[in-house]
């Protein structure tokens, strides 16, 4: 039952993305002016009606971020009460620090008038809060208790790199976006008519920046699931992340794509953040489960808990 | 508790705007400059300007070959916006004259050459109003130190987000019809963008400056800069899509100097609307 509400909050979380990835893309980040208030009344109180315009995404983003957070302490309270491994119970306390200062990053730059330091690490946050609530489903799932893992230190290797691959190309995309670098470089797949730009400037640098990480990315990818077919193409929990990471990153790269030649197009531009969230979590459930050996089986842990 | 602070300061801020716009009223953007000793508060320091002796600048600012059309604006975001606007709308980008040539929205203004002169600051606010879900005037100018008054006459919620680089920067919500406040620049800055975040196609711009030579063009494409001291003075033209373009000129006692500022139209642009 703990592993279901975990999936359900990850559910959630996918839908918080996508609501924060339209505040972005419709340019509301600052169509609501106060926090923690919604135009001087309490958030919760604040008429459907009066959400209008850039105020249904930004208000929109607030609720949707409330109720996240209320299911997050559900979690954490859940963890703390009912799961035997301690550090289980800690991350569960991790979860919830990670949705309180990511609301409180998001009143900052909305009091602060989206400073892009801010805007990128409330969007950095919002990564590391979706890898703890998926790592969380991952942890209390049927298949962790039951499944021992292969013992691979390439695997691990490889797994882990690619993750962090992933998250730093993250990191550099959120910087893109609110650097309003988007559009930089407004062709593709040339860079003003060249394989690389024949000019530059901050934002055509992190432009540019994006679109070689997603190579690199892709080729860490592409390696990963290779590896895993070859080396250990029986082992399902393994073999089924490294075929959809392949199905998302090459989704993701289309999004990115049309993200440019639709000049940022508000449902392909958000479509593209919430894709990059889901290529980074599924590269982590197979990094987790990589590591899966060297973590004792939940029982034991009981067992010498008991 | 905080709804009825809010409620509080609200009440607080429309009773110290409406005590603003009581002493001072209203003032619609003009294609003609203001007088220099206009309003109360004489500057310490510098030297007046002798209005007996002053000349003028006036002309026409014209675009050379057709704009791009204004983009159209869907306005579905906001059911009272749509009842408000039964017609096709558009931006106010390229406000083109009837001659296809002459442009409106132009901020002229003096740029440099007029020494240490002193003026007052007016007292009389400038005025922005959120009117139909637009902006109005669209661009318009106003001095260091001046209020402006903002004003919201729509029912509808609107939030006033200017993003200066030389001043501070203020995003402030009105959400009840009628809401007004005040704000003062404090350093001269041409221009001071307006955007509304709920309303994306809502924007304006506004010339700051620490004298009072400054005019916008008028629907003929047409401004007035009066009451100019002698002197030898470069004079900027400002378009938000065109960029700027600048002239020297020299007025003598009581002359009345005519130029022409002519911008060219980006290339590629087929069309007005």
């Amino acid at each position: 039952m703990l592993h279901k509400y975990s999936r359900f909050v990850v559910a959630c979380t996918v839908l918080l993305i996508l609501a924060g990835s339209f505040v972005t893309s419709t340019d509301s980040g600052l169509s609501v002016p106060d926090w923690p208030t919604t135009y001087g009344q309490n958030m919760f109180t604040f008429p459907y009606s009066k959400m209008v315009g850039g105020i249904f995404y930004e208000h929109g983003h607030r609720l949707i971020a409330s109720t996240v957070g209320v299911l997050t302490i559900g979690l954490a309270v859940w963890l703390w009460l009912a799961e035997p491994r301690r550090w289980m119970r800690w991350l569960g306390v991790a979860a919830l620090g990670a949705i309180v200062a990511q609301g409180v990053l998001g009143g900052l730059t909305v009091l602060f008038f989206l400073p892009p330091a801010v805007s990128t690490a409330h969007a950095g946050l919002a990564e590391i809060f979706f890898c703890i609530t998926v790592a969380i489903a991952v942890f209390t799932s049927p298949g962790w208790a039951a499944n021992t893992g292969v013992d691979d230190a390439t695997l691990r290797r490889l797994t882990t790199l690619t993750t962090v691959l992933v998250y730093a190309q993250i990191l550099v995309g959120a910087t893109m976006r609110h650097t309003g670098a988007g559009l930089a470089i407004p062709d593709f797949p040339w860079m003003f008519g060249h394989v690389v730009p024949d000019h530059w400037s901050a934002k055509i640098a992190v432009h540019f920046a994006h679109r070689v990480g997603a190579l690199v990315v892709a080729l860490a990818i592409v390696s990963t699931s290779v590896y895993v077919w070859r080396r250990h193409g029986d082992r399902m929990e393994l073999t089924r992340p490294a075929t959809l990471i392949l199905f998302l990153v090459g989704v993701q790269v289309m999004l990115g794509a049309f993200t440019v030649l639709s000049r940022r197009d508000v449902w392909i531009n958000s479509l593209h953040v919430v894709c990059g969230a889901l290529v980074l979590t599924t590269s982590l459930v197979i990094t987790l489960r990589a590591y899966r050996v060297r973590f004792r089986a939940p029982q034991q842990r009981l067992g010498v808990a008991a | 508790m905080r709804l009825r602070n809010a409620w509080v300061g609200c009440a607080v801020a429309v009773a110290l705007a409406a005590s603003v716009a009581a002493c001072g009223g209203s003032k619609e953007a003009s294609n003609t400059s203001a007088e220099p000793g206009g309003g109360a508060g004489a500057a310490a320091g510098g030297q007046k300007v002798d209005t007996a002796t002053a000349g003028e600048v006036k002309g026409t600012v014209t675009v050379d070959g057709a704009v791009p059309k204004n983009e159209p604006i869907k306005m579905n975001a906001d059911p009272v916006c749509v009842q408000q606007n039964k017609t096709p709308q558009f931006q106010e980008t390229y406000m083109v004259g009837s001659d296809g040539k002459s442009l409106a929205n132009v901020f002229v203004y003096v740029k440099d050459g007029l020494g240490n002169y002193v003026y007052d600051t007016p007292t009389e606010p400038a005025k922005i109003d959120q009117q139909n879900c637009r902006y109005h005037p669209h661009v318009f100018g106003m001095r260091v130190g001046q209020p402006l008054e903002i004003v919201n006459s729509d029912p509808t919620l609107h939030n006033i987000h200017a993003m200066p680089k030389s001043n501070q920067e203020f995003n402030n919500g009105q959400p009840i019809q009628g809401m007004k406040m005040t704000h003062t620049f404090t350093a001269k800055e041409v221009m001071v963008p307006f955007k509304c975040d709920v309303h994306g196609w809502m924007n304006a711009y506004v010339g700051v400056l620490d004298h009072p030579y400054y005019a916008v063009t008028d629907a003929d494409g047409k401004f007035d800069i009066k009451t100019l001291p002698p002197g030898t003075y470069t004079i900027e033209a400002w378009h938000e899509k065109l960029g700027t373009t600048t002239q020297s000129v020299t007025v003598g006692q009581k002359e009345t100097k005519e130029i022409t500022f002519t911008f060219k139209a980006p290339a590629g642009a087929t069309a007005t609307n």
